[in-house]
């Protein structure tokens, strides 16, 4: 707002506008919604505020990809995470691998060794079942690859029209062995922040299979266990925290650890690895490839010395092969997330608000 | 990505807002951009951190889903609402807020409302329910209003028994004519609306220069194209001219285009008035569906409550899209009015200015642009 930033309104500066605003949104949230809209499930900030409003209160658990749990002298961290895709198949996965690789890749990035995954079915009335035989083929190929075994099971069927073909929920059990390593309150000013790959293909992937956009890309969504590389990356360096970039893209996880860690993030636009094809879609749509799901891409935060070593790591693995130093951890202002544009410029990087793309995991 | 690569190179970009910053020193320049669709880009690239602080960009009403009144979405939400009704419109409009909640919150409690990409996309979902009603929320300016027509068109050549539109169309000529007659706003010149322009030319704006004696030029949306609109308007008044120039010549041309104009023509007639959010009633400002087509439109085919709703008295959208008031300037903006829950337009689309000052510019810029310009 050029000129302005002595302009004051009423009692209040530009400056002090901005600071009240902050101040605001610092507060935790209140969940004022009469209805559940697809929002709450977008992975933006309408989930983060049903999380913190409601579920946190009510069941008082932390946060995180995973809970970790003492056992007996060693840590297990426990997660859960429900796949509503649509389409069930689509280019580079379908719903089964997805469900099996999504829990797998919440235990990893909670630097945990994946283990065990349970699977609970709703199934529609009417289903075929050599569908729901391709899906169940498809997660049993997906633990062998993630190297965890299918345990315990469920299934349930509801009349037609009740629910959309299928739906998985798996629940994954995995083992700590440096439950203290990784969390937001080790990240510090200076770290260098990593993506593992190109952003935003799963998301524009199903976009695409969907139809509606009438648009043909050889492009498949990136779908992928990322416990390898997690170990690979533990290995390499001081990480201080890694994140799975599902729902909301790499846009919401970023906001989401410079609030919890009360820090800042710089992104360099001309870092962030995107595919044409993504660009292209996203550029005719008018959606940042940073906001689009990923479901075998991580984000991480590593130490500034160790941060050459820890791309290294990354590149040198099969999934990580386009990894990136994105942008750096800095002290102010809290809580925010900036990009510098290609162009030359600067702007906030926000949540996720609203839900650009309903049913995409 | 050549396409829109090098409408975006940096060292352009930085010799450019050198040129301005050398060119438009010794005086403040305040010159508005009419459309969101500038403003969105203005922010998300950064382009105000290439500007020198003396020249300041304006925000404008050209944004389509910031314009519509709290009634039209009522009204909205009434056909949205009937049996059997399949509601189609574009996602920003989703979440617009009527008096008692918006589109997005209706769909929530049962009505079937889903977003499409064009109003097309309607008419392919009316042939393929044929038992249900499918209805177009039509919004924009004459950007849009082509595409409309020619769907008209082709549900009238097709006999669609079970397809209408809710139109909403408006005009850009009539609110940029109020901002000029308004005494609030003193401006150097315009940034005049490249996508408009595609259909309407750069004629209709000759009376901006000839009459109130502001200069124009017509602007494409990439960053460079905003840069050097502004270095254009810049140079016509330093060099004592006033006109109607066109930066965004790889697409507009001086006639516009006279077949989307005629589908316009065809399909579509002047309301006497139209009520636009937070501007009030503008006469001849907006588009009905002639009565040729009165079977497609859904104003006389469903039963709308039809009155006028006042804005939330809290709400100051009126004065941002005139460009009286800046975004922060707004006693709701961030606070009561956040992009999670709008208060009002300007902070839903994404080409309102609220919207993409909160979510983009929420931060000093002063100590950017100087590290920029140095």
């Amino acid at each position: 707002m050029p000129g302005s930033e002595s302009s004051r309104i009423g009692k209040w500066s530009e400056q002090e506008v901005l600071e009240r605003i902050e101040a605001i949104r610092r507060r935790a949230p209140r969940l004022r919604d009469e209805a559940i809209t697809t929002s709450h499930g977008a992975g933006g900030r309408a989930t983060h505020t049903l999380i913190e409003a409601l579920f946190r209160p009510a069941f008082g658990n932390p946060g995180g990809d995973a809970a970790l749990a003492a056992l007996d002298g060693r840590t297990l961290a426990v997660t859960t995470d429900s796949y509503v895709v649509s389409p069930l198949f689509f280019p580079g996965g379908d719903i089964g691998e997805l469900a099996v690789n999504g829990t797998v890749n919440d235990l990893a990035v909670a630097g945990a060794r994946p283990l065990y995954v349970t699977a609970g079915f709703i199934l529609e009335e009417g289903l075929p079942v050599e569908t729901l035989r391709r899906v169940v083929e498809s997660m049993a190929r997906a633990a062998n690859r993630a190297e965890v075994q299918l345990v315990a099971g469920d299934t349930k069927v509801v009349p037609r029209g009740k629910a959309d073909q299928l739906f998985v929920n798996t629940t994954g059990v995995g083992l700590v062995t440096d439950p203290g390593r990784l969390g937001a309150s080790r990240v510090r000013p200076g770290d260098a922040v990593l993506v593992s790959g190109t952003v935003g293909d799963h998301g524009t992937a199903i976009m695409i299979a969907r139809g509606d956009l009438e648009l043909e890309t050889d492009l498949v969504s990136d779908t992928a266990p990322l416990s390898e590389l997690c170990a690979a990356l533990l290995e390499a360096g001081e990480v201080h925290l890694m994140r799975d970039a599902t729902r909301g893209g790499v846009a919401t996880v970023l906001n989401e650890l410079a609030v919890e860690a009360q820090v800042a993030v710089a992104i360099r636009e001309e870092s962030i690895p995107v595919r044409d094809e993504v660009r292209g879609a996203a550029e005719i749509l008018g959606i940042d490839p940073m906001y689009m799901a990923n479901e075998g891409k991580l984000v991480a935060v590593v130490a500034a010395a160790d941060a050459g070593a820890a791309l290294e790591a990354m590149r040198s693995h099969p999934l990580g092969r386009e990894a990136a130093i994105i942008g750096e951890v800095r002290a102010e202002p809290p809580g925010m997330v900036f990009i510098h544009t290609a162009f030359g410029g600067s702007r906030v990087v926000d949540m996720l608000i609203g839900d650009p793309l309903p049913r995409i995991c | 990505m050549k396409f829109v690569d090098e409408f975006r190179n940096h060292d352009v970009a930085l010799a450019l807002a050198r040129r301005i910053a050398r060119e438009a020193a010794g005086r403040q320049w305040k010159i508005m951009e009419v459309c969101g669709g500038h403003t969105h880009a203005i922010y998300k690239y950064g382009i105000e951190d290439l500007l020198p602080p003396n020249v300041e960009l304006v925000h404008g009403p050209g944004c389509p889903v910031c314009v519509i009144p709290m009634g039209r979405v009522d009204d909205g939400i009434a056909v949205a609402r009937t049996p059997g009704v399949i509601f189609t419109c574009f996602g920003d409009m989703m979440r617009v807020p009527g008096s008692s909640g918006s589109l997005l919150d209706a769909k929530a409690r049962g009505a079937d409302v889903r977003m499409v990409y064009s109003p097309l996309d309607a008419l392919k979902m009316a042939r393929e329910h044929p038992d249900r009603e499918v209805v177009f929320y039509a919004i924009g300016f004459e950007t849009t209003a082509p595409s409309t027509a020619l769907t008209l068109l082709r549900a009238a050549a097709e006999d669609v028994q079970n397809f209408s539109v809710f139109c909403n169309h408006v005009m850009i000529i009539p609110p940029i004519k109020a901002i000029l007659d308004s005494p609030d706003l003193r401006l150097d010149g315009f940034l005049g609306p490249g996508h408009v322009s595609t259909v309407i030319g750069t004629r209709p704006y000759e009376f901006v220069a000839r009459r109130y004696g502001k200069p124009v030029v017509v602007s494409g949306f990439e960053p460079l194209d905003i840069l050097q609109s502004v270095h254009m308007l810049v140079r016509q008044v330093l060099e004592g001219r006033c006109e109607v120039e066109n930066q965004y010549t790889r697409i507009v041309r001086t006639e516009g285009n006279p077949s989307a104009l005629e589908a316009i023509r065809k399909v579509f007639k002047l309301r006497p008035h139209f009520e636009w959010r937070g501007l009030g009633f503008i006469s001849l400002s907006a588009l009905a569906i002639r009565e040729e087509y009165a079977r497609f439109d859904a104003e006389l085919r469903f039963e709308v409550p039809g009155v006028r709703v006042a804005d939330p008295k809290a709400c100051q959208c009126g004065e941002v899209l005139k460009g009286v008031l800046k975004p922060w300037e707004c006693k709701v903006f961030g606070t009561a009015c956040t992009p999670e829950t709008p208060i009002g337009t300007c902070m839903v689309s994404s080409e309102g200015a609220c919207a993409a000052y909160y979510n983009f510019g929420r931060f000093s810029r002063a100590a950017t642009r100087l590290q920029v310009l140095q």
